[in-house]
């Protein structure tokens, strides 16, 4: 929790803004209409992506850090979706930013919830209580599915079925947060989820929506995100 | 003619009667959450959703409104009803949207602020969100809470019941659910002639204080009292109903040894819940004393616990069952808070 600050204080603090880049390999991720290939050399169109993405933190040399409260949705056919802003971020100079991939215990089981966890937004299972993590779907003609489609709904909170992943991305160089007003860039490589450290044959698992079987896809996913670029905006 | 119209006359009169009848509101007394000392703790917390009048009378009106439905002919009333304490009167297993049938039974609603998990498979982990399940499964509501939203929306009726419940036009699914859980929730009963016994304000008979002996004996150990629920899971010894191929929690957890276990079902007004069992195929309780009796415990995969049972005998049974028609509560049933507002 942060400490009260007066309103001297206030002054003294930033903003960043965290954008997610959504890339397959070096290729920018477009939904439907561009053609991609994984390593066993199946192509494979994106139809859908999201996830959700909480506890943003800053973390400071010292083991300090600036925690943002709340969870998002990231999803690539809404562009505002991909921007967070953190706000009121106290001065001073950071060297990583992590967050987890997922929806951590306490909020899987609070109930009716509103905002990011509106269960309206598709990503919450009603008969086995819990929110989907992220889910990635698209079309393959490896795939054996009805309209070759491939299905990958990946969720799961409770050990040892748990696909809530902790992400950790050091800057370069450590950044001041001042008023100068910085985009953090984050690039999410959806061909890592195919692939890294489990390949997935689109021919063979081309749906998962279960907790059971999601670990492969979760470990995959922990991986995807790397750190582009710290853009000053001016 | 003169008959006619006088028919008229007298039709009208009475709508305005049931009309005004309809509008006694509930007030602040009818919300406070009550409950015996002998009760536990309550596990849902109505701390994260404040009780309020208002917010009560717009659950009730969303738990008898087939507005929930795809196709408006089905409310959680239709399979929930008062008269059976909120269980489906007759079915053995829920009826939905076009005819459709459902794989299980409607279990009775009451005490649910005591369980830690819903269904019969305790897939559900929280009161707010298990009305979730029979609105959008195609054999119940088949409807979707996007398009709820937009119905109630378009509804003047709603537009002022949420402004009167919440303060302000927002009409969201967490209202709708927390809505819909203050009128379950409340839903508490505590009063039957058993309760009344136990807290010395009632007798029971000798035939019913051997039968409360013998499901001390010979069924508490799961139907724990005072809520006769010890909120686990089992495999009754049911032969499985290759129909439905209902495998129970093993559903959930893909797990062997949770192949056939259903919750334990709390018992009380099972005078009124029948047919028994997750599957309706008891229409009795006579069934379902012959299904401990002889049968339960031949199933190779049936639980332990079941084997301390043994034979019971004619006297037992009827003892026993003459023990189940004390958890009938008729001031629960008989509860104006609950009934159909439209017909108060």
């Amino acid at each position: 929790m942060l400490p009260k600050l007066n309103h001297a204080q206030l002054s003294n603090q930033g903003k960043l803004c965290i954008v997610f880049d959504h890339s397959v390999g070096n290729k920018a991720l477009a939904l439907d209409t561009v053609n991609y290939q994984n390593e066993s050399g199946q192509n494979f169109t994106i139809t859908n992506f999201k996830y959700y993405i909480g506890q943003v933190q800053l973390n400071r040399p010292d083991g300090t850090y600036y925690k943002s409260e709340g969870y998002h949705l990231v999803q690539e056919d809404e562009a505002e979706s991909k921007k967070i802003i953190l706000d009121n971020i106290p001065q001073a100079s950071y060297t990583s930013v992590s967050f987890i991939v997922g929806v951590d215990s306490l909020h899987n089981c609070s109930g009716a919830q509103s905002g990011a966890l509106d269960p309206t937004n598709g990503m919450f299972w009603a008969w086995n209580t819990g929110y989907i993590f992220l889910k990635l779907e698209g079309k393959s003609p490896a795939s054996p599915n009805p309209g070759h489609i491939f299905e990958y709904h990946i969720g799961g909170y409770k050990s040892p079925e748990n696909s809530i992943r902790n992400i950790s991305l050091p800057f370069e160089n450590p950044l001041a947060i001042d008023q100068t007003k910085y985009s953090l860039i984050i690039r999410a490589d959806v061909s890592e989820i195919l692939k890294n450290p489990n390949k997935i044959d689109l021919s063979k698992t081309s749906t998962i929506s279960d907790t059971r079987n999601a670990g492969i896809i979760a470990d995959n996913y922990s991986d995807m995100f790397s750190l582009k670029e710290i853009r000053n905006e001016k | 003619m003169k008959n006619k119209l006088l028919i008229f006359f007298v039709i009208i009169v009475s709508f305005g009667f049931i009309r005004k009848l309809s509008e006694s509101p509930v007030t602040k007394n009818d919300v406070v959450l009550k409950y015996p000392v002998s009760f536990p703790k309550p596990l849902y917390n109505f701390e994260q959703n404040k009780l309020s009048p208002e917010i009560f009378t717009l659950g009730r009106k969303l738990f008898y409104d087939p507005i929930l439905s795809k196709d408006s002919s089905t409310s959680c009333e239709s399979c929930h009803q008062r008269p059976a304490a909120f269980a489906h009167i007759d079915h053995a297993l829920s009826h939905g949207i076009n005819s459709r049938i459902g794989t299980r039974n409607v279990p009775a609603l009451q005490n649910l602020i005591w369980k830690d998990a819903f269904m019969w498979d305790g897939g559900v982990n929280h009161l707010e969100v298990q009305a979730i399940n029979p609105i959008t499964n195609p054999d119940e509501m088949g409807e979707s809470l996007e398009n709820i939203i937009n119905k109630l929306r378009r509804n003047k009726e709603y537009a002022t019941l949420f402004r009167k419940a919440y303060r302000d036009s927002i009409i969201n699914s967490e209202r709708i659910l927390k809505a819909l859980t203050q009128f379950t929730g409340l839903m508490i009963s505590a009063n039957s002639r058993y309760d009344r016994y136990i807290s010395g304000k009632d007798t029971f008979s000798d035939q019913e204080k051997n039968g409360l002996d013998l499901f001390r004996k010979k069924c508490a150990s799961c139907h724990k009292e005072p809520l006769f629920t010890d909120n686990s899971y089992h495999n009754n010894g049911l032969k499985p109903d290759s129909s439905l191929n209902d495998k129970g929690r093993a559903k959930l957890s893909a797990i062997e040894k949770d192949n056939y276990k259903f919750k334990i079902p709390g018992l009380r007004n099972i005078e009124l819940t029948f047919p028994y069992m997750h599957d309706g195929r008891f229409r009795k309780l006579k069934d379902v004393m012959n299904h401990y009796s002889e049968s339960a415990n031949k199933n190779m995969d049936s639980d332990e616990k079941l084997k301390g049972i043994g034979s019971l005998s004619d006297k037992e049974k009827k003892d026993i069952i003459a023990f189940l028609l004390t958890l009938t509560d008729r001031e629960f049933l008989n509860d104006k808070r609950f009934a159909d507002p439209n017909f108060r």
